[in-house]
């Protein structure tokens, strides 16, 4: 069997809340191969959204491990975890997260202005522009990209925050909720990119969701109750 | 790159954020212009204060002085001619002085430093000439009424100007004639050689009436001692110019024969040999017109007038001497303290009378020095220290003389700095809470970007540069605004006082005709740099709390 392209392995993690301690992971663990298309899907309060972002970096595990390509990647310092939120993952929020002061085509750059250094941005910028602009293309926004966040529906902005998390050419696309504001259309042309993305360039994606209808889109299902995998059913097989 | 674009355009979008801009503009200007302010008084204070003292000054430690000026001056030049542009001997000692308000027939006695100059030396030791009222053009409310009575290029003397002869002339011939329409028998019989005298006066002037024959040869227009004198004992009547104030000469015991000899060979319009420069703020006093609100000074002696002046003779143990001395000028340095207590006198006269002069050898108690460049100052302090024999004299400069003054004022200027640099300091406090609230109205946005990679050091640095940013336009904003409120302080004192209605800066009693600024480009930098540090530091707490939120905690709540 091959490497998997990440893997998390019996992560336990819990909040404290005042004096008590909260358990929101109790040993669940994630492993998805290169170019495979997870679903995670659980009530509010399973802990799908903690096991996300522990698998993104964006949060530590109190036990267990996180691998990418077989290496450990959740002990290491917080520069080599900046550097692979940058490189290796993409995000994308239910509330979209764009940045409201900036317009679409700034947010979209953003990522890579966080990687490039000031010098190496301003020796770059036109390069970065012309990226931005094709990932806006990709996602359909071509003709919005001077406006602000505010000015832009919802399925346009989650548009933008998929281009955002698609510029700097990630690995691997954790998506949280992606259609969890949208109506059921737009929450299906937002299902139709990530599912276009995946089969076309074979990016690797791990989506939260609640909507079981969503969640069946993807190749497989992971289901978690209280922490835990409740059960994996592989759609691809059914 | 992403910090800064954050940066501008928070500073850009923010509009909280002016409200520490404001702050920090406000505070910036406020302490440009109070500091401004501040040391143009303080400049133009020591150029007055400057300007009495001479550069060093020379003091012999006893008021009976040193003598032989001519031999004290040599040992200076010896020690330290090369560095010395002028020097001048001078009697310091104190007196008073007694006249009579001619308006109420009041008198007056005040306490006065007497000091005896040498009109020509003094002038070049310091800028006398600029302090006398006869060589400044005569001003109201800042125009030339009249050109000065002396021009510039005159020496400073102790002659009467025409003007002050002229009135002197007329007083005391109204003195006479009132003096002669008097129907008593004692003061007729007293006056009657003065009775040709007047008209001797008034054949200069157009004679009403002439009568008698006047005796010419008898008439002695320079006053020899003794005549001085002689119209010294006959001025404090003679100077009592209202007829009311007469009372007191008709008290007098019969003046004796000699006596009345030598008055009838003065003409009493001729000024006394005692002549005196006197502190404008001595014989005058400043009254409010409470209708107009216009403050306006009365000078109650006039150059012309006489004063009587006593002070101790250099004897042991020291006994009063007084005379009469003719107000030749009035002077006015700016420095309230000269200007309330000075009286100029010439040095011969001062000498004479303190019995100074022995054996046609002359003391002297001060010896006042013009450097070529003031900062030889110590130097030339130092070897005039040593040049002199122990105990002798006491050598300073114009600042250690005025030394408690001086420090004053700059313990004063720097605790208003202080107290100015609260404000600013109150400033960052505000950019501290505008920025706490930034912080958290923008969680959100941090939990994005570490989301997207960026480091704690990058969030951090977008919130510093932010500070510097509020701190670097709101200084330059201040910066701007106090220079052009210091280039425009006098239009904008017009404007207020219009408002208010009564004078803010009443060059009256400032004795500036202009609010004095001088702005240091130094101290505009050191207050841009404090205000951008303290912006800085402000921002530095704001800042470690943004760079130190979990991307997750800061996402997670919507």
């Amino acid at each position: 069997m091959t490497t998997p392209l990440i893997s998390a392995q019996a992560i336990e993690k819990s909040y404290t809340k005042g004096e008590h301690k909260v358990p929101v992971l109790r040993g669940a663990g994630l492993t998805a191969q290169r170019g495979e298309f997870i679903s995670v899907v659980g009530q509010s309060g399973s802990g799908k959204s903690t096991l996300l972002h522990v698998m993104g970096l964006l949060d530590e595990p109190d036990i267990g491990e996180v691998l990418l390509e077989g290496r450990r990647i959740d002990n290491l310092n917080q520069s080599a975890r900046d550097q692979l939120r940058n490189h290796v993952f993409g995000f994308i929020f239910q509330f979209y997260h764009l940045l409201p002061e900036l317009t679409l085509l700034e947010n979209v750059m953003m990522p890579l202005m966080i990687r490039h250094s000031f010098f190496s941005y301003f020796s770059k910028r036109r390069e970065v522009r012309d990226q931005a602009m094709s990932m806006l293309q990709q996602v359909g926004l071509e003709h919005r990209v001077k406006h602000r966040p505010s000015e832009l529906s919802g399925g346009e902005m989650q548009r933008g925050a998929i281009a955002r998390a698609l510029i700097g050419e990630p690995e691997i696309l954790l998506a949280d909720e992606p259609t969890g504001n949208l109506d059921t259309a737009t929450g299906g042309e937002i299902m139709d990119t990530l599912k276009r993305l995946n089969e076309v360039n074979q990016l690797t994606i791990v989506m939260v969701t609640h909507d079981e209808a969503i969640a069946r889109q993807a190749h497989r299902i992971v289901r978690l109750a209280e922490g835990r995998i409740a059960t994996i059913s592989d759609q691809k097989a059914a | 790159m992403y910090k800064l674009l954050l940066c501008f355009r928070y500073l850009r979008t923010r509009y909280i954020a002016l409200a520490s801009i404001v702050s920090v503009m406000l505070g910036v200007a406020t302490m440009i212009v109070v500091n401004s302010v501040m040391a143009g008084f303080t400049s133009e204070m020591r150029d007055r204060i400057h300007g009495f003292l001479a550069d060093i000054v020379v003091e012999s430690r006893s008021m009976d002085g040193l003598p032989d000026a001519d031999a004290q001056m040599a040992i200076v030049r010896e020690a330290a001619g090369d560095l010395i542009a002028a020097m001048t001997p001078t009697v310091e000692v104190p007196g008073m002085i007694h006249y009579t308000d001619p308006a109420t027939g009041e008198t007056f006695t005040l306490p006065v430093q007497l000091v005896g100059i040498d009109p020509g030396g003094k002038a070049e030791v310091g800028p006398l000439k600029d302090y006398l009222a006869s060589f400044q053009p005569e001003m109201k409310d800042g125009v030339v009424l009249r050109e000065s009575e002396r021009s510039a290029d005159q020496p400073v003397t102790f002659e009467l100007t025409q003007k002050a002869a002229a009135y002197r002339r007329m007083v005391k011939q109204k003195q006479l004639q009132y003096l002669n329409g008097n129907q008593s028998d004692r003061i007729l019989n007293r006056l009657k050689p003065s009775n040709s005298n007047g008209n001797v006066a008034a054949q200069t002037t157009p004679p009403p009436d002439f009568d008698e024959p006047v005796p010419f040869p008898e008439f002695d227009p320079m006053p020899t001692p003794e005549t001085a004198v002689a119209v010294a004992a006959e001025t404090p009547s003679a100077a009592e110019t209202v007829p009311a104030g007469d009372s007191r000469s008709s008290d007098l015991p019969d003046f004796d024969a000699p006596m009345k000899r030598q008055v009838a060979d003065v003409d009493p319009t001729t000024p006394a040999s005692a002549r005196v420069f006197i502190g404008e703020q001595i014989t005058s006093y400043r009254w409010t017109d409470p209708e107009t609100g216009v403050t306006h000074t009365e000078n109650m002696v006039i150059p012309g007038d006489d004063v009587i002046i006593t002070t101790v003779r250099s004897s042991t143990p020291p006994e009063p001497s007084h005379f009469t001395a003719t107000v030749v000028d009035t002077f006015r340095s700016g420095m309230s303290e000269y200007d309330s207590s000075l009286v100029l006198m010439n040095l011969e006269e001062l000498q004479n009378s303190r019995g100074m002069i022995v054996d046609g050898v002359d003391a002297i108690t001060t010896i006042q020095i013009r450097l070529h460049n003031y900062d030889d100052a110590e130097e030339v302090v130092k070897r005039l220290q040593a040049a002199f024999p122990p105990g002798e004299v006491s050598v300073k400069t114009w600042e250690a003389k005025q030394g408690l003054l001086l420090s004053a004022v700059e313990v004063e200027t720097a605790i208003l700095n202080v107290l100015l640099f609260m404000i600013i300091a109150v400033a960052g406090f505000g950019i501290l809470a505008i920025f706490f609230m930034i912080v958290v109205e923008k969680t959100r946005d941090i939990g994005i970007l570490k989301s997207l990679g960026a480091s704690s050091g990058g969030i951090m640095s977008i919130f510093l540069s932010y500070g510097v940013g509020l701190g670097v336009v709101g200084s330059a904003a201040g910066v701007a605004i106090g220079i052009l409120f210091i280039r425009f302080i006098n239009e904008i004192e017009d404007v207020l006082s219009w408002i208010t209605g009564r004078k803010v800066f009443d060059p009256d009693i400032y004795y500036f005709n202009e609010i004095p600024t001088k702005m240091s480009t130094l101290m505009v930098i050191w207050v841009a740099i404090g205000a951008i540090g303290i912006a800085v530091l402000a921002s530095v707490l704001p800042a470690r709390r943004a760079s130190r939120l979990h991307p997750v905690r800061s996402l997670r709540y919507e």
